[in-house]
């Protein structure tokens, strides 16, 4: 390594100089403000009041998570969050898998027609009122349901899992097909366990998808104990926002605890995705190029 | 010869028979791959396709008291209210500044940025970089909208930052000023998304043949002039293609950005096109109108993408890249 820059010439060592400093510098302007987030959150309501530039808390503080937790609604949230994120990605993904098992043959009766009602739901939607229209008929509002239905099947994912079905190598399905296997267990045994990969990137991609949808939530769901928490975050924010426009100047007391008890809702609600974050990179990379290949 | 006795549209009629019998042959036979893609398309028929025929009620005067088949037809009566709709317009006008600003700023950032992370050293310190400029994409925008209000707050990073550089005399909450709103809608988007802008990039930037570069290292190139006649027209398509993309999205504003940061104090500069579909349709129950909007709105955007597609073309000497 070290010989190796002795030999590179002087352009290529200031290059390398504004190079590494600029990334640096754009390091800093990523991280510096969710660390700010973070290390608020575990600061006082006065010393939040107090503002000036930290990074470090200047009085260690678990005040605004008590508050948090203290609020059994959280919990309730947090569940559905989980429940709606790990029963949606699941689904999502067989189901998308189960078609696409069905797209990447050839031999498929009615192939054409089938690609083309795919390929149309790409480019084209109904909007938002005549699909808030058809979940209302098909009794799906304030629902749990909601969250994972609509959300089985993106013929885009269908593409990525057709395209990586089909590199998978025919006479693995042949021998079966001699041995007498029919589609669905060719599908079950040979391309499912094969197809881990792929199926690893959707689901996780599709899980995010999920875990930071709200907006779902605030079209077809009244019922309180169906938010999750990206919901509930939202209501504390708009809260604490009508409140603070409301009182300008009024309660400083009032309006940094409400402060203080958003930004640790953020980073409760943050955690789990930057947690699962290292595995999930593995993945999504490898995913990112399957989808590019299709390009 | 027996031929002569069958007419034409017999002949052709037996010959549709025949494929349809064999159509239904070939069908039952392979039951268990249909029954794999059947559920698909039935799926998409429902939630994909019966909301593209309910467009039609843009078309008539839907109450809450109507369903779909009583509501009466008023034509094009709710798209000619949209010409006199002043709302209306002042969220087209942010739309495209915003997406303007967010297209200017936003798309070549992740191009410079994915080349300077291609000219780093393979090693640690460039994984480190891809991890933490990955990260803001996965924030919902409801956390970073959050997290925003916190950071512009009187209080908050922003000011502090400002007072501390000289910069900002005065303690001020920046979302409450309308004139600052686009540019905060741009650049936080620029935040979020930059890195992960970077990903096909580079992934297009690896497969670049490393012997272009020492054969202009031995030519004398410095490293920039390897960048601006390698690296670049090596990414030509890619570049072109997301182009076309981002075009095509100008209309389509981002809701939930839209929705946490707008608030009574800025929503002059912030409402736009799909907030304002959202407000009318589903807040104040107008559903006949709010679909015309939205209507309208998607077939400029798809104008849009066949547009760009057809120039971007021409500009490649007619080689199609979608």
């Amino acid at each position: 390594m070290k010989r190796k820059i002795v030999k590179e010439d002087v352009d290529s060592q200031v290059f390398n100089f504004f190079n590494i400093l600029l990334m640096i510098i754009f390091t800093a302007i990523i991280i510096i403000p969710i660390w700010n987030v973070l290390i608020s959150s575990f600061s006082s309501g006065k010393s939040l009041a107090e503002g000036g530039f930290a990074l470090w808390p200047r009085d260690f503080s678990l005040e605004n998570y008590r508050a948090v937790f203290r609020d059994d609604s959280i919990w309730q949230a947090f569940f559905i969050s989980v429940a709606k994120t790990v029963i949606g990605a699941t689904t999502h993904v067989l189901f998308c898998a189960m078609v696409a098992y069905g797209y990447s043959k050839k031999h498929l009766k009615g192939r054409k027609l089938y690609s083309a009602i795919g390929i149309v739901t790409m480019f084209f939607s109904g909007g938002m009122v005549p699909t808030y229209l058809l979940m209302k008929s098909l009794g799906l509002l304030d629902s749990f349901w909601v969250y994972i239905i609509p959300a089985l099947l993106s013929f885009f994912d269908v593409i990525i899992l057709m395209n990586f079905f089909r590199s998978i190598p025919d006479s693995l399905e042949d021998s079966a097909k001699i041995d007498g296997a029919g589609d669905w267990k060719i599908f079950m045994k040979i391309y499912l366990p094969l197809s881990k990969p792929a199926l690893a990137t959707i689901a996780l991609f599709n899980g995010v998808g999920q875990w930071n949808d709200f907006f779902t939530t605030k079209l077809y769901i009244t019922n309180k104990a169906l938010y999750p928490l990206q919901m509930k975050i939202y209501e504390i924010i708009v809260q604490s926002q009508t409140h603070t426009m409301q009182n300008i100047g009024a309660s400083v007391v009032l309006e940094t605890t409400a402060k203080g008890v958003q930004l640790a809702t953020i980073v409760v609600t943050t955690l789990p995705i930057i947690l699962i974050y290292p595995l999930l990179q593995k993945h999504f990379l490898s995913g990112m190029m399957l989808g590019a290949v299709k390009e | 010869m027996v031929k002569t006795s069958i007419t034409l549209q017999s002949k052709s009629n037996i010959a549709v028979e025949r494929r349809k019998k064999k159509f239904y042959s070939g069908w039952r036979n392979q039951w268990e791959l249909q029954s794999m893609i059947l559920p698909g398309v039935i799926f998409m028929i429902i939630f994909s396709y019966i909301p593209m025929y309910g467009v039609l009620i843009a078309f008539k005067h839907y109450t809450v008291l109507d369903t779909f088949s009583t509501a009466p037809w008023v034509g094009l009566e709710n798209f000619k209210i949209i010409f006199t709709d002043q709302y209306f317009w002042g969220a087209m006008v942010n739309t495209l500044g915003i997406s303007f600003l967010k297209l200017a700023f936003g798309f070549i950032t992740p191009i410079i940025l994915a080349i300077m992370i291609h000219e780093l050293a393979d090693g640690p310190f460039k994984r480190m970089m891809q991890t933490v400029s990955y990260l803001p994409h996965f924030l919902s925008w409801i956390v970073l909208g959050g997290m925003l209000i916190t950071w512009f707050s009187t209080t908050g990073l922003f000011n502090d930052l400002l007072m501390s550089v000289g910069l900002l005399s005065k303690h001020q909450n920046f979302l409450l000023d309308e004139d600052k709103y686009w540019w905060i809608a741009t650049l936080s988007d620029v935040w979020k998304e930059v890195g992960w802008g970077t990903i096909l990039y580079l992934a297009v930037m690896t497969k670049i043949d490393p012997t272009y570069y020492e054969a202009a290292k031995i030519d004398g190139a410095t490293r920039l002039k390897q960048i601006w006649h390698i690296t670049i027209p090596m990414m030509k398509n890619i570049i072109n293609l997301n182009l076309i993309l981002s075009i095509s999205g100008i209309l389509g504003s981002n809701l939930d950005q839209t929705l946490v940061l707008m608030n009574s104090q800025n929503q002059a500069k912030a409402e736009v096109l799909s907030s304002y579909v959202y407000r009318i349709g589903m807040t104040q129950g107008d559903f006949s109108y709010s679909t015309a909007v939205d209507l309208g709105t998607s077939i400029v955007s798809i104008i849009l993408l066949l547009t760009a597609h057809k120039i971007t073309k021409r500009l490649n000497d007619n080689e199609s890249i979608i």
